[in-house]
């Protein structure tokens, strides 16, 4: 096992995607001369050139476009948005093109683009910069959507994404790329799109969180853990297709669930997977499943409404309490 | 308030210049002086070219027949009086040539291989229409063909033919994209972003405005500011401006674009100037025009013109003609039979074609 930052893991991806398909290229602003927003681009220009690192002008709603006509005549475009804030401008051609082309040319038609690029908030960046689409977009059919939590998973994901027939959204965070973590030696790794993953074992509750948050929950779970309550973690690292199996044999163990996401509460992922939890293991639950989500406002800039505002470990804890009556 | 000028943005439609006059953005172009023969084009290409013309006319005139009486629901957006840009710019292309359009896309569809029935059969919705009843009037495609379809959002397909243009490029395919969208399109972001980067970037693609004179129901002078073929010049790009009711002067000049868009891979930009006979589509009273305006356009009609060009030049006589219409009438009535008795898609077909994969697991 390696350690190495999240950006390192998402170029490695990309490096030994692009070395072993010719059809894979990249595009996006500033990734091929400034050598990304980022850095997870870095070094790909010297390798592969300026025919498969393609720098694009600020034209979220065209060049996405561009990537989507190039999957549908036989390429395997990544196109990086510098947030997925920005990615708005394009949703037009990832919701009404993209995921749609194959179903209504009766399958004649397929696009294998993936989406990829930061998501949620990083900090004090005011209300337009601070949102989380993953729930969003997992709302529409047609697409699949991943929000990674740590490196290993971005690697062996990213991979998996580009070798995907549909459209795929893959999701990172600014306060991640410097993010270390264990990332398999194993050559050409793959992890399956659709699986979440236990990682943390725990008795007493399940706390279900991705991307940023997943962490937010295992700072939650230590905390926890020194007040004698064992929290098992889900991180589901892919929101659409959604692994309920992994979800709901862990709530039949634990009886109690907290929902950490960073999703707007109405309609969000939080609600979803807590719908489903109902559904599955009603029978199981010996407390209502709770939520902690980012309020039902946009993200404000001063430092201490911004705290409040996004989902922190104490939060969690809070939560947990309310379920285990404590 | 009195004697004041009254508070308008758009240009108003009720001004007096408005009334039935061909106005400046709309005004025909003249058309070639070339001979068939100077064109290089057979005798026989000319009658294919009248009979795919027809067909495209009578294939859309028995749709709307069959649309008003109920037989299948959506939208139906006429091509009818635009027929000699789709039969031109097919004949004028290679075959591998990316074809990519807007809604009004039957006429695409039919140039491009998809069969009177396999098209009739997608507006009724059935199991054998070209993209399986899953898409209907706004959706034909034939992707074997290169006709990457019909698209619905108003310009959300222009990226798209920059892509495949870029992937033409990137393969080294020595195919050229071409896109063709109403002129509501031109008033699109997407139009400009990608006309931005098709530039910057030489794509081999061709940008094509079918200017029917009207976005809806709006007339150009009320939707959009200048010449719209001028768009190109600030982006540095090539352009030209086309008769589009004469199919020699399409043919001839979308050949010398696509050579040169080939040769130099360089992006183009087109307006070909037509009319729109029918409404936007059928459920539009058309109060924004005027009946002389329809008459003056059905005079220079596309076929009517071509037919009379057969007729004085000899190349058939009017039998002829005659029995390839009385074919043509025979193959669409054919076509709306079978698209009235072929079967509907099997429901099995609903969670079909969403993803690559046939066992994704669906949310529940």
């Amino acid at each position: 096992m390696a350690q190495l930052q999240f950006r390192d893991a998402i170029r490695d991806a990309l490096r030994e995607e692009m070395e072993r398909d010719q059809r894979v290229f990249i595009m996006g602003e500033e990734v091929a001369e400034y050598d990304g927003a980022y850095k997870a681009t870095q070094g790909l220009l010297d390798q592969f050139g300026p025919g498969r690192v393609i720098d694009t002008p600020i034209s979220e709603l065209g060049f996405s476009g561009i990537a989507v006509g190039a999957a549908m005549n036989g390429l395997r475009p990544v196109v990086e948005f510098m947030t997925f804030n920005f990615a708005v401008l394009a949703a037009d051609q990832i919701l009404n093109h993209a995921t749609k082309v194959r179903y209504m040319s009766g399958g004649q038609i397929q696009c294998p683009v993936v989406f990829r690029g930061p998501n949620a908030s990083a900090g004090q960046l005011g209300a337009t910069h601070s949102v989380s689409y993953d729930s969003m977009y997992a709302q529409f059919p047609g697409l699949k959507v991943i929000y990674t939590s740590e490196p290993g998973d971005a690697k062996g994901l990213l991979k998996a994404a580009i070798r995907d027939d549909n459209p795929v959204l893959f999701m990172e965070s600014e306060q991640m790329y410097g993010l270390k973590g264990e990332v398999s030696d194993e050559e050409d790794f793959i992890i399956e799109i659709g699986k979440a993953k236990v990682k943390r074992q725990g008795t007493d509750v399940t706390l279900v969180g991705h991307g940023k948050m997943f962490h937010v929950a295992m700072k939650a779970a230590e905390l926890l853990e020194k007040e004698g309550i064992s929290a098992e973690v889900i991180d589901p690292r892919t929101v659409k297709p959604l692994d309920t199996k992994t979800i709901i044999e862990s709530i039949k163990k634990t009886n109690r669930c907290v929902i950490v996401d960073e999703n707007h509460p109405f309609g969000g992922f939080a609600a979803e997977v807590g719908y489903i939890i109902q559904r599955e293991a009603f029978d199981y639950l010996d407390a209502p499943v709770i939520r902690v989500t980012i309020p039902d406002v946009p993200a404000p800039f001063a430092k201490n409404l911004f705290e409040a505002w996004l989902p922190n470990p104490e939060n969690v804890v809070h939560a947990v309490k309310q379920v285990t009556y404590k | 308030m009195s004697g004041k000028k009254e508070l308008t943005f758009a240009p108003t439609g009720r001004e007096p210049e408005f009334d039935s006059l061909i106005h400046k953005s709309t005004e025909l172009p003249e058309a070639t002086k070339k001979t068939h023969k100077q064109l290089k084009l057979s005798n026989e290409q000319l009658l294919a070219f009248f009979e795919e013309m027809y067909l495209q006319r009578r294939f859309e005139e028995r749709s709307a027949q069959m649309y008003q009486k109920g037989k299948f629901g959506g939208f139906l957006h006429l091509y009818i009086g635009q027929e000699a840009i789709s039969t031109g710019t097919a004949a004028a292309f290679h075959p591998d040539d990316d074809i990519i359009t807007g809604y009004r896309d039957h006429g695409w569809g039919l140039v491009r291989g998809i069969s009177p029935r396999a098209g009739m059969a997608e507006l009724y919705g059935k199991h054998a229409g070209c993209s399986k009843g899953k898409g209907g009037s706004m959706h034909f495609v034939n992707a074997e063909r290169h006709f990457w379809g019909g698209y619905g959002i108003v310009g959300g397909h222009i990226p798209i033919a920059g892509g495949l243009a870029l992937a033409n490029k990137y393969k080294n395919t020595g195919n050229i994209s071409a896109c063709f969208f109403g002129d509501g399109a031109v008033d699109q972001g997407a139009l400009h972003e990608t006309m931005n980067m098709a530039q910057l970037w030489k794509l081999p693609v061709i940008f094509v405005v079918e200017n029917n004179g009207y976005s809806m129901g709006t007339a150009v002078r009320r939707h959009t500011v200048n010449e719209i073929v001028d768009r190109a010049k600030g982006f540095g790009m090539k352009s030209a401006l086309i008769n589009g009711m004469d199919v020699f002067s399409v043919y001839e000049q979308m050949k010398k674009i696509a050579d040169e868009v080939r040769e130099t891979s360089e992006p183009c930009f087109v307006e070909i100037r037509t009319y729109r006979y029918r409404g936007h589509s059928m459920s539009d009273p058309q109060n924004y025009r005027t009946k002389d305006e329809l008459e003056e356009y059905k005079n220079i009609d596309p076929i009517e013109r071509l037919k009379t060009y057969i007729l004085d030049k000899k190349i058939a006589k009017d039998e002829q003609l005659k029995e390839i219409m009385a074919k043509v009438d025979e193959e669409v009535l054919e076509a709306v039979s079978f698209a009235e008795e072929a079967p509907q898609p099997p429901l099995s077909e609903l969670y079909d074609h969403v993803f690559a994969e046939n066992d994704y697991p669906f949310h529940t």
